[in-house]
């Protein structure tokens, strides 16, 4: 069994309107010091499935539904669970 | 001529729909369920607007793999007319049937109001009755109508006059001030204001009656008198 961090973020190009709001919002709180705030998101997939195809169907998922290549880039991390 | 009303679970536009087609422009419509795996009885296609699966990951991500997409996609392929509007529109961008992808409105509210469009191709199948240039008092009501798409697409838009209704006072942020689109055999629309929310003057403007009217000319055209 795996246990697949998936972190679906906007790309450097597009616009994160709120982000943006975020920001402001921290500022309005006194922390200057934050330049910026892009949002995404995590998603934990329970995989259980063979581990030569693994990476290959990950990526297909994400490309195909998790995240929209026009305007999301992904990445994952994959963690093998060890049943006791 | 008839049409296809498709209903996905959290969708809320369909009864304008199903109401500006049949009780206002008096054609055919029948609702059909997502799950429907055959379209060849109708002779077009409308994605209304809504939350389809309740907006859940994006906007129209999760429709986009209905079993009743595999039937529009294939109506597509056949020429039929198919219109998207508001969720239906980022269900189409999601299908991959239009190009582009829907972000948040740049401020980051849902609006809900009246907008003024400007038609820019009145060749389509959906604005042969308009005039290019001619203004359209619209209802917008979305949060993700921010149409977003990379330098070279848009290019492409413009360049093939895929660009076909503009926003004369852009709401949502989106580049090019884009309403609406269409594919580049012209039979797929997708626009976010509601043109079925126009069909009577008594409850603001009637001026989505000549889109319908133009899909059912376009169908006579090409169906009834040459036969």
């Amino acid at each position: 069994m795996y246990k697949v961090k998936v972190f679906v973020t906007l790309k450097e190009s597009v616009l994160d309107p709120q982000g943006s709001a975020v920001k402001s919002s921290l500022h309005r709180m006194a922390y200057h010091e934050v330049s910026d705030v892009r949002i995404g998101k995590y998603l934990e997939l329970t995989i259980d499935g063979p581990a030569e195809s693994l990476d290959h169907r990950i990526q297909e998922m994400c490309h195909k539904l998790l995240s929209n290549p026009v305007i999301e880039d992904y990445r994952y991390e994959v963690e093998e669970v060890v049943a006791l | 001529m008839k049409f296809a009303v498709i209903v996905f679970p959290g969708s809320n536009c369909d009864v304008d729909m199903y109401h500006a087609i049949v009780d206002e422009l008096g054609a055919e419509a029948e609702y059909v369920w997502h799950d429907e795996d055959n379209l060849d009885r109708f002779d077009g296609i409308l994605l209304p607007g809504g939350f389809s699966y309740g907006d859940y990951l994006r906007t129209g991500a999760i429709a986009q793999f209905s079993n009743v997409m595999r039937e529009v996609k294939k109506a597509a392929e056949e020429g039929k007319p198919i219109l998207g509007v508001c969720n239906g529109f980022q269900i189409l961008l999601e299908a991959g049937l239009l190009p582009g992808a829907m972000r948040r409105n740049a401020s980051l509210k849902f609006i809900c109001r009246q907008e003024t469009l400007l038609v820019e191709n009145d060749h389509t199948m959906f604005t042969s009755l308009y005039e290019q240039g001619e203004r359209l008092q619209i209802p917008v009501a979305h949060g993700e109508g921010n149409y977003y798409c990379d330098e070279e697409t848009l290019q492409m838009l413009e360049k093939q006059q895929r660009i076909v209704f503009r926003y004369c006072n852009n709401p949502n942020g989106s580049i090019a001030n884009i309403a609406g689109i269409i594919n580049e055999r012209g039979n797929v629309l997708g626009m976010m204001p509601h043109p079925e929310r126009a069909m009577d003057t008594l409850i603001g403007s009637a001026d989505g009656v000549k889109l319908f009217q133009s899909i059912v000319k376009s169908w006579r055209e090409q169906y009834v008198l040459s036969s």
